[in-house]
């Protein structure tokens, strides 16, 4: 049990989380796992990233879940987010493409255009 | 100060810079001045530009045409076409070259707002989103009434199908004295092509979570339970998850915030039967009873659980009461019309570019919802009609595209929003085989307590098996409205009150297709 005061700290620390400041996070990557997303192969997404940013040592790669954003017919979905950038969401992703993503974008700093479906 | 005629905005990115748009921009600045247009459009440098092209991409206002994957060779035939004439260039227009630009439209969102970019797993993340602000807000400085006062002013409607208003419902269950009161979520989300629900709960679990506490503060229950299909294992295991992390972190169990509310959240697991969906059914079913419909009254909200008063919402209605409190009720209204405020989640499938789902304002077009979120239809393929709200739903043929999806509008076409799922159908599609495997839908779900339905559906059935194969008269065509009509006049629930929706409309705006299937 919590008190008010500790929620509020809590909320704090959450809120720059998400927004990657003052972390060691430079970039964290958000695999959609609901359902449809799930049936689609994220899990196999989710292990291709969590194998290839190991291989690579990229330490300050953060790997995490997210729920459906609602564009089921194009799951698995992966959004990229890059303290200062927009974030950039991918759509069918598989375990080639987590390759692509990897060296292109996260490393390289270029939007992978050929499978991204938004930037925020 | 120089009055421009138009804007050019031109993206600066990575991508357009490697693409050469620092040429393109001075190639378009060279062939402006050589056409003397260099006063009258002004050229500015931007970062993203609000779609997603390839190489570099442009908007022109005021117009706001999107170009992309310009280049520098195509500028004199920009400035032929579009900056002389008044032609955008069709064949760089950002539509024709991109395969889907997506539109999660999270600007409007409110009961989706953090499914798809928080953990729906650690309830941190969602504290981080803003969440249980509205709870603490509410227990701390709102009484009961208050809560319901700012739900009722908000206009928020059930978004189950019947549309009842919220703060009224609850209004009836608050003032009465009972050892026990109870809140009961209905996610038994069975209306075929619905799953709405099941993407709030395993996005964002703790939206419910902190909406039924709200609901359950303002009406005195110290007991909810949250009745789920199922089917939704994700859902099961994540709201289990949501629900002790919740109790650990003091949001829900005893005494919470040192206040004197407690509440103990409780799932049950449904076993997959339509009539479920109904509440009196769902409740039969939560004691333990096989799922048939109560007589009403009385109401749930007076004589529900064990009989003891139960306010029983729906998982979206629900999840749109934290953003209520915590915003006020003028926030909720700026979505939506006056008598409809709010947005409704639509599950969009069949013949669209993007199945999928979409949150927006009530009142947006049928059209729009197609076009902007579905992606439109698929390629080389025409729309013939949208059955909406479910198998309890309506055909809604391509006249009625532009009408405003909300409660007020679909009623004057004797349509209904429903659960909100929206299948598409093309111009291929059999109008008379969709309305058979809706009959057998019903056929097969009516529970068999009343007469009217457990028959009807039957002859229902029986009448459209008929007509499909050819065997029909134009004496069955009348006889399905006749039976469906009486049903809906004398059933004992919404269930066998409901196939006279999507008999009617599609009768009344496919008729055509019915009667070259007569037997003549």
């Amino acid at each position: 049990m919590k008190t008010l005061e500790e929620l509020r700290k809590i909320r704090e620390k959450a809120q720059a989380d998400i927004n990657l400041r003052g972390s060691n996070t430079r970039v964290k990557v958000i695999v959609g796992m609901g359902t449809s997303g799930i049936a689609m192969g994220a899990r196999e997404v989710m292990k291709a990233f969590l194998d290839e940013v190991g291989k690579r040592n990229l330490s300050d790669v953060q790997i995490t879940q997210t729920g459906e954003k609602g564009l089921t017919s194009m799951e698995p979905i992966v959004d990229i987010v890059i303290e200062g950038n927009p974030i950039v969401t991918y759509g069918e992703m598989n375990a080639e493409r987590v390759i692509k993503v990897i060296e292109e974008h996260i490393i390289g700093g270029n939007v992978v255009n050929d499978f991204a479906v938004a930037v925020d | 100060m120089n009055y421009y005629r138009s804007h050019v905005l031109i993206g600066i990115s990575d991508t357009a810079l490697q693409a050469g748009v620092k040429d393109f921009e001075n190639a378009l600045r060279n062939e402006l001045a050589k056409n003397n247009l260099q006063d009258e459009i002004n050229i500015l440098e931007t970062g993203p530009l609000g779609f997603f092209g390839k190489g570099i991409c442009m908007t022109v206002y005021p117009e706001n045409v999107q170009y992309s994957d310009v280049k520098a060779e195509d500028v004199a035939e920009l400035v032929q076409n579009h900056f002389l004439k008044g032609r955008p260039v069709k064949r760089l227009l950002f539509e024709e070259s991109l395969k889907g630009q997506v539109n999660f439209n999270y600007a409007n969102r409110i009961v989706l707002k953090n499914s798809g970019i928080i953990d729906p797993e650690n309830i941190e993340e969602y504290i981080g989103a803003g969440g249980y602000e509205a709870l603490e807000k509410a227990l701390l400085e709102m009484t009961p009434n208050d809560v319901i006062d700012v739900v009722k002013a908000s206009g928020l409607r059930g978004r189950g199908g019947a549309g009842f208003p919220t703060g009224l419902k609850w209004s009836f269950t608050a003032p009465l004295e009972a050892e026990q009161k109870y809140i009961v979520i209905n996610a038994d989300e069975g209306e075929p092509g619905t799953f709405k629900d099941r993407l709030i709960m395993e996005g964002d679990p703790h939206i419910l979570l902190e909406g039924l506490t709200l609901a359950a503060y303002a009406v005195g229950a110290s007991k909810a339970i949250i009745y789920i299909r199922g089917e939704y294992k994700l859902c099961i295991e994540r709201l289990r998850k949501a629900i002790l992390q919740a109790n650990e972190y003091g949001v829900l169990g005893e005494k919470i915030f040192g206040t004197d509310f407690s509440l103990e959240v409780d799932i049950k697991v449904g076993a997959g039967a339509y009539v479920c969906g109904e509440e009196t059914a769902l409740i039969e079913s939560l004691e333990g009873n096989r799922g048939n419909p109560r007589w009403k009254p009385p109401f749930p909200g007076v004589e529900g659980v064990w009989k003891m008063p139960t306010v029983v919402n729906n998982v979206e209605t629900t999840a749109n009461v934290p953003f209520i409190i915590k915003n006020g009720a003028e926030a909720f209204l700026q979505h939506g019309p006056a008598k409809s405020s709010g947005t409704k989640v639509y599950t969009l499938m069949g013949d669209i570019a993007r199945p999928g789902l979409c949150e927006v304002d009530m009142g947006t077009s049928l059209r729009s919802i197609i076009n902007e979120y579905g992606g439109g239809m698929k390629k080389g393929i025409k729309f013939k009609a949208a059955l909406v709200g479910g198998a309890a739903g309506v055909f809604l043929p391509d006249r009625l595209l532009d009408v405003n999806m909300d409660f007020e509008s679909l009623k004057e076409y004797a349509a209904v929003l429903g659960s909100g799922a929206i299948l598409v159908m093309n111009e291929n599609t059999d109008i008379v085989d969709m309305l058979w495997s809706v009959l057998r839908f019903f056929r097969h779900e009516s529970c068999g307590k009343c007469s009217p339905c457990k028959l009807g559906t039957a002859y229902l059935y029986d009448l459209i098996t008929k007509i499909k194969k050819g065997e029909g008269t134009k004496a069955d065509l009348d006889q399905l409205v006749s039976i469906a009509d009486m049903m809906q006049k004398t059933s004992f629930c919404a269930l066998g009150q409901s196939p006279i929706m999507p008999i009617k409309s599609a009768l009344d705006n496919f008729r055509y297709e019915f009667e070259a299937r007569l037997n003549k």
